[in-house]
């Protein structure tokens, strides 16, 4: 890996007054790689983005596009390029003068850039529409134009800040998968911004959480989902059973918790400060758990509740449970082999899951 | 319920027709008219296009016309260029309170009658005015320096006037315009001068036709600036129809000239509005 | 506002003295007039020779002040007078025009409508000359006919209000209109529902709605007629509203009462602009 990566990021930061939007960020994307930043609306990346992009300039640090540092250089002299959240597609030029105006603003002849649009609009699946107005592309070809605009000037390496945010679920779904074609098309370094986890996950190769400015965990989406290193990432990206519980044991790496409510878990420690006594989160996945109508062998995490709710979902159904012993609410994936398809509000179920699904982090 | 609704209609509609035919209908035909009236004797009148010929026999007439209309064109032209910067700034550079105040502040000497503008315009630049005393102060100069009655003081008074009815329709489109636009541009390579020129110039084209338009009519009818900061000879088109109609009774070459300017006005609208497929309504509703 | 376009420093201070300058030249003309209205010299004009009330307050040729002088006062009123009938008029008109282009569809809306626009793009002197003429003619044919007097149809206040009001009427109909577009006959539809008569649902519903557009009209309107010079020095008759008696000043060369009257014209059209611009923004 000596390979000088497209973009580095070394402990940036940026205050704005009194508020630190971003802080200490260091990150760097190799080649090639589709890298997301997650996280929730105001936690940093549209200004961590902007900071890329050049339209705000970091308070401290240092940003490396292919190994130079671009913070002194002007937004229109750097080597990236950005689909913003609306697209700012030019209302006042045609297809081929929005693609075509990056080449021209460089100087390119008039017959080079008609070619060059009429390519990179092929290469989008838009061939033969430059001559027609913006206003005529439905909001997918409008993004696909939006992509051919940055890409004809090759890029090292193309922003998107949220850019299937305005469209709606069907198209948003079909986009995804498209985007990532695109990207492994392109083989560009593509850095993507997003509150929507399923669009991280789906498209992305790394993917950063953002929370507060910080950089919480960065990983693959099997990484982040299967070991989030910190509370905030388990309850945020997908969805999870969370307990308030106090660690009353510690082994080799297990812990046996008390909850709030008064049930006895197992867990693995997935943080650090978990001594005896301390106050603690535990995260639980709703298919990690276990549905059973008969008693099971009660290694790990057992019990017997009642079926409050079935949440009918196709392949997504849910089933809220009212556990036995602590009265706690707990959602489960309903199993799709059809042995609980009968299952009504009020049955008594059993329940199990296994400790090192049970993922425990020091509260705070 | 239908008849009651036909009164309804006819009661809103008789204020309408009553205004539009007896005050602006009317009175235009009536002068048409008039203008094409040629006098032959005590009370006695020919219809002839003899106050037209007139018109353009007579250099003076037509010359006073057409420096009119080029002085018109100038003092739009000056609007524009020094308002565009102010509307840019108001709408793109700053915001919230600061935005609230400059805009007032732009609009606030509009609201003040235009004589009292002029007449602050006379204070500071007559011979004993203000401008003259400090030049002579500074030692610029050592007599009183007389800077009105000029066509630099008719322009300076002009563009004065002129100037809320280009900024404000400049504002108005320019504060429509997505900054991410204009980020963009930036993005993907443009210069600050190629931002303007192919973004920025081209969204603010309805307000900077509607603040031209409104410019230039207001100037081609203005009557006070050139008289009070030009002096008794200005030659403002204005001033002839004034000086036909109050001094000279001639009431007939009166109506012919205010026929002229009344076409030349319009014609600039329309070519105007043409030009760039703008409707009048749309355009007015901006100001 | 645009933060993420880096401009030089150079620039940016350019620039800032630029719009600085820009609004030193806008407030110039008008602090000139106000600080020379306490001057205490008979000139307008520098040296300064200190402080004083004379022009607003004074009685002794030749320092009369605003309050003492007649033919000033006098104008004021005159203007006063007006400016109520022609914001009157055109705020009531200007209602029904917008009740009829909001609510109506009618052949020849179009083309009324562009006729309605027409007084805007008129120059203001030429209205003047047009009703002139026209009103004058009529008086001839009227006396000819009847051997009466018809002096409402010769230059003078009628015919000033008349001028004014022909074209004032445009803006309070756009300023109505735009108002009365926003409104949701939903509501309207409520309280004929509820069993209003339609004129009472209107008058319960629909006009307070509209109230304060008729307000920020009727001020414009006021503003409009007190500041409107070119029309009405054609129509003017021998009571000259306050525009008309101090040009004539003016052209004469006058003391700084012109001055004291100008201050005092400055702070009530601020206050009458402020007005309209709060009543306009109570509607939202």
């Amino acid at each position: 890996m000596s390979e000088t990566p497209d973009l580095e990021c070394r402990d940036i930061c940026k205050s704005f007054d009194d508020f630190r939007a971003v802080d200490n960020v260091s990150f760097a994307v190799p080649q090639g790689k589709f890298f997301s930043i997650l996280g929730p609306s105001g936690c940093g990346k549209t200004t961590l983005l902007r900071m890329i992009a050049g339209f705000q300039k970091p308070t401290s640090g240092d940003l490396l596009i292919k190994g130079r540092s671009v913070v002194d250089v002007p937004p229109n002299k750097r080597p990236v390029s950005m689909v913003f959240q609306h697209l700012a597609l030019f209302p006042m030029m045609n297809i081929g003068a929005n693609v075509g105006f990056g080449l021209r603003q460089r100087g390119v002849n008039k017959t080079d850039v008609k070619k060059q649009v009429e390519r990179v609009l092929e290469r989008v699946g838009l061939g033969g529409v430059a001559d027609r107005a913006v206003s005529s592309l439905s909001g997918g070809q409008k993004q696909r134009v939006a992509i051919a605009r940055c890409m004809v000037l090759e890029p090292d390496v193309l922003l998107l800040d949220e850019p299937l945010g305005a469209l709606d679920l069907k198209l948003r779904e079909h986009m995804k998968i498209e985007l990532k074609q695109l990207q492994s098309e392109f083989n560009t370094t593509f850095v993507y911004i997003t509150h929507d986890q399923s669009e991280a996950l789906v498209m992305s190769d790394q993917i950063a959480v953002m929370n507060r400015g910080v950089f919480e965990q960065v990983g693959t989406a099997k990484e982040l989902y299967y070991e989030p290193q910190t509370a905030f990432v388990a309850g945020f990206v997908g969805e999870a059973n969370r307990f308030a519980a106090t660690v009353e044991e510690t082994g080799d790496g297990t812990l046996t918790l008390r909850t709030d409510a008064g049930r006895m878990l197992t867990g693995v420690a997935a943080g650090q400060g978990l001594a005896r006594g301390t106050a603690a989160q535990v995260f639980v996945r709703p298919e990690a758990v276990r549905l059973s109508r008969a008693p099971q062998d009660a290694t790990g995490n057992a019990g017997e509740g009642t079926v409050q709710s079935v949440l009918f979902n196709g392949a997504n159904s849910q089933v809220l449970l009212r556990d036995g012993q602590s009265g706690a609410e707990i959602s489960v994936a309903l199993p799709q082999t059809g042995e609980f398809r009968d299952l009504q509000q009020g049955d008594a179920v059993h329940f199990c899951w296994s400790p090192d699904q049970t993922r425990v982090y020091a509260d705070g | 319920m239908a008849d009651r609704s036909k009164l309804t209609f006819y009661l809103l509609l008789a204020p309408l027709l009553l205004w539009l035919v007896t005050l602006i209908i009317l009175p235009h035909v009536g002068m048409f008219i008039v203008s094409l009236r040629e006098k032959v004797g005590v009370r006695e009148y020919e219809t002839s296009f003899a106050n037209y010929a007139v018109f353009f026999n007579e250099p003076l007439y037509w010359n006073t016309f057409a420096r009119t209309a080029y002085m018109s064109v100038a003092s739009t032209v000056l609007t524009l260029l020094i308002g565009f910067p102010i509307a840019y700034y108001i709408a793109k550079l700053t915001r919230g309170r600061s935005k609230t105040t400059l805009f007032l502040m732009c609009l606030i000497p509009f609201w003040v009658s235009e004589l009292v503008r002029t007449f602050g315009w006379m204070i500071l630049l007559r011979e004993t005015g203000i401008f003259s005393s400090l030049l002579q102060y500074v030692g610029l100069a050592d007599a009183p320096v007389e800077m009105l009655y000029n066509d630099a003081a008719i322009m300076v008074g002009l563009v004065y006037t002129s100037m809320l009815f280009m900024v404000v329709p400049l504002v108005t489109t320019l504060d429509s315009l997505d900054d991410s636009l204009i980020e963009a541009g930036y993005d993907l390579g443009a210069s600050g001068i190629a931002i303007l020129r192919e973004i920025v110039i081209p969204h603010a084209m309805p307000g900077i036709v509607s603040g031209c338009i409104v410019v230039f009519m207001l100037s081609l009818g203005n009557y006070l600036t050139p008289i009070l900061l030009g002096g008794k000879d200005s030659l403002w088109f204005t001033g002839l129809i004034y000086s036909q109609f109050i001094t000279r009774f001639n009431w007939e070459l009166g109506s012919a000239f205010g026929f002229l300017l009344l076409g030349l006005s319009s014609l600039i609208v329309f070519v105007g509005l043409k030009l760039t497929r703008q409707s009048l309504g749309k355009t007015m509703a901006q100001t | 506002m645009i933060t993420g376009i880096p401009q030089s420093g150079a620039f940016k201070w350019t620039y800032r003295a630029y719009v600085a300058l820009f609004f030193i030249f806008l407030a110039l003309p008008l602090v000139t007039v106000c600080v020379f209205a306490f001057n205490d010299s008979v000139f307008p004009s520098l040296p300064w020779e200190g402080f004083t009330w004379a022009w607003f307050f004074g009685d002794e040729a030749p320092y009369i002040g605003v309050f003492h002088e007649r033919p000033i006062l006098r104008s004021i009123v005159t203007s006063g007078i007006v400016a109520f009938w022609v914001s009157v008029l055109s705020v009531a008109v200007g209602t029904c025009n917008a009740f009829l282009f909001v609510r109506h569809d009618f052949p020849g809306k179009g083309l009324l409508y562009i006729l309605m626009l027409l007084p805007l793009i008129i120059p203001g002197i030429i209205l003047g000359i047009s009703i002139l003429v026209f009103s004058s003619s009529v008086a001839n044919t009227l006396e000819d006919a009847t051997g009466l007097w018809f002096d409402g149809l010769r230059p003078g206040l009628i015919l000033v209000v008349l001028g004014q009001f022909s074209f004032i009427t445009t803006f309070a109909t756009l300023v109505i209109s735009a108002r009365l577009q926003k409104f949701d006959p939903a509501l309207e539809e409520a309280a004929l529902n509820l069993g209003a008569t339609r004129w009472g649902a209107v008058r319960a519903v629909t006009l307070p709605f509209l109230y304060p557009a008729m307000g920020a009209a009727g001020v414009v309107a006021v503003l409009m007629s007190f500041e409107n010079f070119n029309t009405t020095l054609m129509l003017v008759g021998s009571d000259a509203p306050l525009t008309i008696t101090m040009f004539d000043r003016l052209k004469l060369g006058s003391t700084p009462v012109l001055n004291a009257v100008s201050l005092l014209l400055i702070v009530v059209s601020a206050l009458l602009g402020l007005a309209s611009l709060l009543l306009e923004k109570r509607q939202d």
